[in-house]
């Protein structure tokens, strides 16, 4: 049998299951529009998740930018300071970030695809809702068994058939959400534990500390030439200072 | 007719397009049956957008069941195998 009639008596068995569990198809309608208020709440509740997780992932994918472009410039302080080993250094964490990012980047791509989708789903499922309430009532006012039983089956089969549709798509979205989670606590982990350094630069790494330690230490050169010059240049000065009074006392004598 | 796309609505479509979309549709049962992803993805691919071309998207607040559904766009092969293993053809 093709695949599209499988699909389709699958969801209709579905729907007919439910129908046929009720003895008063009225009842069986109050109870199903309650169910659906419950889903659309569901739904609702789902895509403010899914936004939660997006806008989780700006920021990580934001700190990792910056932790980057801290790396791509430490890479070039240490080489004009003449450390091609730092240099290196650097740049090979700077790739191992960019792998991360590039990750983190298609993960909200396809984050954003499921909010969109789930978005669209949930208007959807609203304006069905809101169709199956209007239908409900007049049902309920004219029901004679028979003639409505139909018309009561295809109303419902139809909100049925598109709750399944809706329930898989939240399926979808909360799968991708709580994988997109786990690896979102996993980065924070590594950016905690200092394997990935910490972005605000409040604490050091060791490539910090070794370009702060040589700029430290040529400035500590640099100042011990300038006194250096000072003390050799001011030496000859104060010998001169010194020496006019000779003469003076010279004169006294 | 009324088909289903899982996750984008239904779409009402002329029935003169029903050969077109069986034939597509035998390809795509082949490649599930095969296990192949490949052709799994080209056959659901061509699939949808003719269903999406010869189809208009029905009113979001009509209630009518679907006479037919097809996967998600994206849909994983394994995924379809579970949705039709799920309860199989009887369902109970």
């Amino acid at each position: 049998m093709s695949l599209m009639k499988r699909l389709t008596m699958i969801f209709r068995a579905k729907a007919s299951n439910a129908l046929d569990r009720a003895e008063d198809p009225r009842e069986t309608l109050d109870y199903s529009y309650q169910k659906q208020l419950e889903m659309l709440h569901k739904v609702r509740r789902g895509v403010a998740d899914v936004a939660t997780s997006r806008k989780r992932l700006e920021l990580q994918t934001r700190q990792l930018q910056q932790q980057a472009d801290k790396l791509e410039q430490q890479g070039r302080q240490a080489l004009s300071l003449g450390r091609e080993d730092l240099t290196r250094e650097a740049l090979v964490r700077r790739s191992g970030l960019q792998q991360q990012l590039a990750d983190l980047r298609s993960q909200y791509d396809s984050l954003n695809e499921q909010e969109q989708k789930l978005m669209v789903a949930s208007q959807r499922l609203q304006a069905k809702v809101d169709a199956f309430r209007t239908r409900k009532e007049t049902l309920k006012a004219t029901y004679t068994a028979a003639e409505a039983q139909t018309k009561i089956g295809e109303a419902f089969s139809g909100i049925s058939e598109e709750m399944s549709d809706v329930g898989l798509a939240m399926q979808r979205a909360e799968d991708k959400t709580s994988q997109m989670q786990a690896r979102a606590g996993a980065i924070d982990e590594l950016l905690a534990s200092g394997a990935l350094t910490d972005a605000t630069g409040t604490a050091k790494d060791d490539i910090t500390a070794e370009l702060e330690r040589m700029s430290s230490s040529s400035g500590v050169e640099l100042e011990l030439a300038r006194m250096k010059q000072e003390l050799g240049a001011g030496a000859p000065r104060t010998q001169i200072e010194t020496n006019p009074p000779a003469p003076g006392q010279g004169d006294d004598a | 007719m009324i088909i289903r796309i899982l996750g984008e609505g239904q779409f009402d479509v002329a029935d003169d397009a029903l050969d077109e979309l069986n034939e597509l549709d035998n390809a795509l049962t082949r490649a599930i049956d095969s296990d192949d992803d490949v052709a799994f993805r080209a056959a659901l691919t061509t699939l949808l957008d003719t269903v999406r071309q010869r189809g208009a998207p029905a009113p979001a607040d009509a209630l009518v069941p679907s006479q037919l559904i097809l996967p998600a766009a994206d849909a994983h092969l394994d995924e379809v195998k579970d949705l039709l293993g799920e309860e199989g053809l009887i369902p109970g």
